[in-house]
């Protein structure tokens, strides 16, 4: 019974809990009057696509510390594909993607073969390198950055109106903020099918045990590069929808406070389910932007509520509402 | 080029004091210490507060600086790290747990000690010259300082009764437990102890450098490379990695120089090169 009305239950919700967001936020945001909540929330979104690729390597049982280097990577590729060559964003923004999955292709053939502390310390250090990286290229503009990069532009396909161009608009904030709405139910979507899918089963054997996994024939050295690229293509898209409404990139853009937070957010929302990034994200982000108000002391209480939380709950906020089920 | 060998020792021996204290903590708990460079800042900040401000010698704020940290690292693990070492499913929770030690100790650096770069006046003026060789005579006390208390450091490790314990906790937890070793006490102990190198480090190079709140995270990752270099959780790795860092350092400031600011490029892509071969360090055990 309850079986099969589980999967029209849970594409129910989802549609709501989209529309909720596309249709409900908008209108109350416009009854109070408060638009910068726009931006906040935008952020939120891009941030929890971000930390859905760091959830995707924890899927594979590695800990990822290096989400902010592909960001990085991702709002510069985006930047100079718009400022030097005249792209457009739209075309972009796979583009960034692309570039950053083959780059953590290379970079990942090496470093995958490491595993626990190792693999968090390199890719610790990888955020560190990306920004020296960008310090001392020469295509990146070094310490000041690239600025004012144009918004994005519109698509029209055979005269029909697509994508409005986003500088024509009187409102880009509501723009961006339904575009990181789409991209987020996109990319946790995707991150739902392919938990469930074979390959997310064959991920999960890897994150329990390699060498027992590699003995019944899995591949798994294949199988880590390419979980490790998806969640650098996540990161690439996030940071280059970051340097397009920010409408700006530098070196420090991405930091590796960032990619700690990346790594808490999935923490947070608990690693054993599909939408711990996305509650970690809004939670950890909202928590620290209410906190705005107490002034010098945000750090020292956001920080001891994370490690209250740490100590009551360690094992994310979800397994509060799915307690002992072990449900994806 | 006696010069690069000179400055490249005396970094690497505060360098390897660090990840001593951050590798401990490792072999003993399995925990990666976000918080080893907010440690070692603050025990930056007490020697700034006892030497600088409060004008007493030198050694008693180290002792004070290597006490406090031993004591804040000692709670630590008693009321944080235990509990949720117990309790979680997985054990990557503890580093959730640390980075968020990592920012309570810098929010609490911030608040007491304000953003500024702090200095201490020099411990002894002067400067060695030789025809080849520049040093001030402060760097050669620190150096020599740092030498002497790795020394100990090993000693007590081989040694000494906690020593022997905590080398049996790292080599094998279930064993030493069912020999007889207290478990939770000596990994209280080694964290102590762990946190308290970092505190002294930092109340070292507090007379030289000075010290600001900003510096925990890069110290930290600096302590990170070290121990990727020589291995993590082997007391000789990490002081090799030290060593082998200062001594990258200090040349690639040299040779580089007229590159621009890329010598910590250059060191990364090595370490990525050095680890596709060696995955675990120079001295490290290759575990899951």
């Amino acid at each position: 019974m309850r079986k099969t009305s589980a999967p029209t239950l849970k594409i129910a919700s989802a549609v709501l809990f989209l529309l909720v967001l596309l249709v409900a936020v908008p209108l109350l945001i416009n009854a109070t009057g408060r638009s910068d909540l726009y931006y906040t929330l935008t952020s939120v979104a891009l941030l929890s696509i971000i930390s859905a690729g760091v959830w995707i390597t924890f899927f594979i049982g590695r800990i990822n510390i290096g989400q902010g280097a592909y960001a990085l990577m991702g709002g510069y590729v985006s930047a100079i594909l718009v400022m030097n060559y005249g792209m457009s964003f739209w075309l972009t923004l796979p583009l960034a993607g692309l570039f950053c999955a083959v780059a953590s292709v290379l970079i990942g053939l090496p470093i995958l073969r490491l595993r626990g502390v190792y693999f968090a310390m390199v890719s610790l250090v990888l955020t560190e390198v990306a920004r020296l990286l960008a310090l001392a290229l020469p295509i990146t503009n070094g310490a000041s950055g690239i600025v004012s990069i144009p918004l994005p532009t519109g698509i029209s396909l055979f005269g029909l109106t697509l994508v409005p161009d986003f500088a024509t608009l009187a409102n880009p904030r509501l723009a961006f903020y339904i575009v990181a709405v789409l991209l987020m139910a996109l990319c946790f979507l995707g991150l739902y099918r392919l938990a469930h899918s074979r390959i997310g089963q064959l991920c999960q054997s890897l994150q329990q045990n390699e060498e027992l996994a590699s003995s019944i024939g899995v591949n798994i050295a294949y199988l880590r590069v390419i979980a490790y690229a998806l969640s650098s293509f996540l990161g690439g898209v996030g940071g280059a929808m970051f340097a397009s409404i920010s409408q700006s990139i530098y070196p420090s853009s991405f930091t590796v406070a960032d990619s700690v937070n990346f790594m808490l957010n999935c923490f947070l929302g608990g690693l054993g389910y599909v939408l711990g990034p996305m509650l970690g994200t809004f939670v950890l982000y909202f928590g620290w932007d209410l906190l705005f108000q107490t002034g010098e002391f945000q750090l020292l209480i956001f920080s001891t509520v994370l490690i209250v939380l740490m100590l009551v709950l360690p094992n994310g906020l979800l397994s509060l509402a799915v307690p002992r089920k072990r449900s994806l | 080029m006696e010069q690069v060998i000179a400055n490249g020792l005396y970094l690497g021996a505060q360098y390897a004091l660090i990840a001593l204290g951050l590798t401990l903590i490792f072999a003993l708990m399995n925990v990666l210490n976000f918080a080893h460079g907010q440690m070692y800042v603050l025990g930056g900040f007490v020697t700034y507060t006892i030497y600088g401000q409060l004008k007493l010698p030198f050694v008693v704020a180290l002792i004070c600086s290597g006490v406090t940290l031993a004591i804040i690292g000692a709670l630590m693990e008693k009321f944080l790290f235990r509990p949720v070492v117990r309790r979680s499913k997985r054990e990557e929770s503890t580093m959730l747990l640390a980075a968020a030690t990592a920012f309570f100790l810098d929010a609490v650096m911030l608040l007491l000690f304000g953003e500024k770069q702090r200095g201490v006046p020099k411990i002894i003026s002067g400067v060695f010259v030789s025809d080849r060789v520049i040093l001030p005579y402060d760097r050669i006390v620190v150096g020599v300082i740092a030498i002497l208390m790795i020394a100990a450091f090993m000693l007590f490790m081989q040694y000494s009764k906690p020593g022997r314990a905590m080398r049996a906790l790292a080599q094998d937890r279930v064993a030493a437990q069912l020999m007889g070793v207290k478990v939770e006490r000596y990994s209280m102990i080694g964290f102590a102890m762990g946190a308290m190198l970092a505190g002294v480090v930092g109340g070292l190079l507090v007379s030289i450098t000075g010290v600001n709140s900003g510096i925990g995270g890069p110290i930290s990752i600096k302590a990170f490379l070290m121990v990727m270099i020589g291995g993590a959780g082997v007391v000789g790795g990490a002081i090799a990695g030290g060593f082998i860092l200062g001594m990258m350092e200090s040349v690639g400031l040299t040779v580089l120089r007229e590159y621009g600011d890329i010598t910590y490029l250059v060191i990364f892509a090595l370490l990525m090169i050095f680890l596709s071969i060696r995955p675990h360090g120079l001295m490290g055990k290759p575990w899951g």
